[in-house]
């Protein structure tokens, strides 16, 4: 059988690994790059338009944190120049109202912020720095300029108790959406797990108060929740599948089919300074490994499912099982399934203000 | 419920049409975007805070002549009411003193 080559629907450009906050839970390698191996202003314009050309209807400016790249107003003309929607992934720091307008009128089409909680002392923990009062300071410039906003809220076993406040503190805030992120387990949040992940009963709580809070604002504000995949049924659809929809370039230009794919052994990853975008994602072996179907083993291979979750995550089948071509352990269909039904038993046990075993935090460091 | 038919409606911040030379043509909004055909184009390309709902029917039941102008604007108004819905529109009113 052979696998077809969809079109990329965005690209998650990781434009640098440096960041003013030291999250518990960043998504991005333990192995962070240092900002001499970055990709310059030109070949960052390059990959764009290539973006664009392969398909590409939006780019997601990420990071660390975009903000870090005196060039960002720049990427960010040459991305809407190319045809992209232009979205923001960020921290809020550093900005200041003069910035925040030059990037509208370089054409950023949208600002994501994120929050790591609201009460200062408790979201200084997990950011390692305290940033609250300059993203409430960034909510009201993005007012002020009619940006659009959603505000990203990273939840987990030391804030969920405090959901209601978040709730309704972006209900007032003037951000036409929320988002509630459950923490998934990869990077720094895979190393902290133990101090992160939630009691069963917090679990169902927040999925009811989210539930509860989509409806009531419908219309008004987009609420929108990732649910935290230890606890569901069967596996996410990790990045809509494999080298489906989305790709992801590192600060260095590697091509990858998603955040976390470094930590697979032996998978070999083709960098943009070296092919066009195009070429990577038809033919990258990274990108081929596993996409499509023929790679699957049972139970995935011979279920109804495996065309809508594509098995899961590879990068958790590998983190949990230790094998990346298996059902992701997270499946009740599998019999792997008993690695997770242990981490939350362990998660249960304690009570929510206890951490387990492990008294400290790792802190994510800004590289050099 | 359907918008008013004498307020202007233009795409809210983060809500855009995506470039023309670019096929097929979508409504870009903040983490999602909806496929525009032939009538869903020609009514938000004239959400643009100029035209009134009003004027968007009128247009519409010129150049799709062929069809009912009742089913038309009934389209229109289901149309525009989803559109608010996905918060993709904002509706200025001009008060009555001003239009004259």
């Amino acid at each position: 059988m052979t696998t077809t080559i969809p079109t990329p629907l965005a690209l998650i450009a990781e434009l640098t690994h440096r960041c003013p906050l030291h999250c518990v839970y960043c998504s991005n390698p333990l192995e962070l790059q240092s900002r001499g191996l970055e990709l310059s202003t030109e070949v960052w314009s390059r990959v764009l338009r290539e973006a664009a050309e392969a398909g590409a209807m939006q780019v997601d400016f990420t990071g660390g944190e975009p903000l870090a790249r005196p060039d960002l107003v720049e990427l960010v003309r040459a991305a809407r120049s190319a045809g992209l929607y232009v979205n923001m992934i960020t921290s809020g720091l550093p900005l200041d109202e003069r910035r925040l307008a030059d990037l509208v009128n370089a054409g950023l089409d949208h600002l994501q912020l994120s929050f790591q909680g609201l009460q200062e002392d408790a979201a200084s923990e997990i950011a390692g720095t305290r940033a609250l009062e300059q993203k409430l300071q960034v909510v009201r410039w993005a007012r002020a300029h009619r940006v659009a906003l959603t505000l990203n809220f990273v939840i987990h076993r030391q804030n969920l108790d405090r959901l209601e406040e978040m709730i309704a503190f972006g209900e007032e805030s003037g951000a036409g959406r929320l988002e509630f992120a459950h923490v998934q387990y990869y990077g720094w949040a895979f190393a902290n797990r133990e101090r992160l992940l939630p009691t069963r009963d917090q679990v169902e709580r927040s999925i009811l108060l989210l539930q509860q809070a989509e409806a009531r604002l419908r219309g008004k504000v987009r609420v929108e929740y990732v649910a935290p995949d230890y606890y569901a049924k069967y596996p996410k659809a990790c990045m809509g599948g494999w080298g489906h929809k989305l790709m992801l370039i590192t600060p260095t230009g590697d091509v990858l089919p998603c955040h976390a794919a470094q930590v697979i052994p032996g998978l070999r990853f083709d960098n943009v300074k070296n092919k066009p975008l195009r070429e990577i994602w038809d033919s990258s072996e990274a990108f081929q490994k596993f996409r499509g179907e023929d790679w699957m083993q049972e139970p995935c291979r011979s279920c109804d499912r495996r065309t809508q979750d594509f098995g899961g995550c590879r990068c958790q089948a590998f983190l949990l099982a230790g094998d990346p071509a298996v059902t992701d352990p997270v499946c009740t269909l599998t019999p792997r399934h008993l690695i997770v039904e242990e981490i939350i038993a362990a998660a249960n046990a304690a009570s929510p203000e206890v951490p387990a075993a492990k008294p400290d935090w790792l802190y994510r460091p800004n590289p050099a | 419920m359907n918008p008013e038919k004498h307020a202007r409606p233009r795409l809210a911040p983060g809500c855009r049409l995506s470039e023309p030379n670019r096929a097929p043509r979508m409504l870009q909004m903040p983490e999602r975007a909806l496929r525009l055909n032939g009538p869903s184009l020609e009514i938000v390309e004239r959400c643009d805070g100029r035209h009134t709902v009003q004027q968007i029917i009128s247009e519409l039941q010129k150049i799709y002549s062929k069809a009912e102008p009742e089913r038309v604007e009934k389209d229109i108004l289901g149309y525009l009411a989803l559109l608010q819905e996905q918060q993709a529109l904002e509706f200025t009113v001009e008060d009555a003193a001003e239009q004259k």
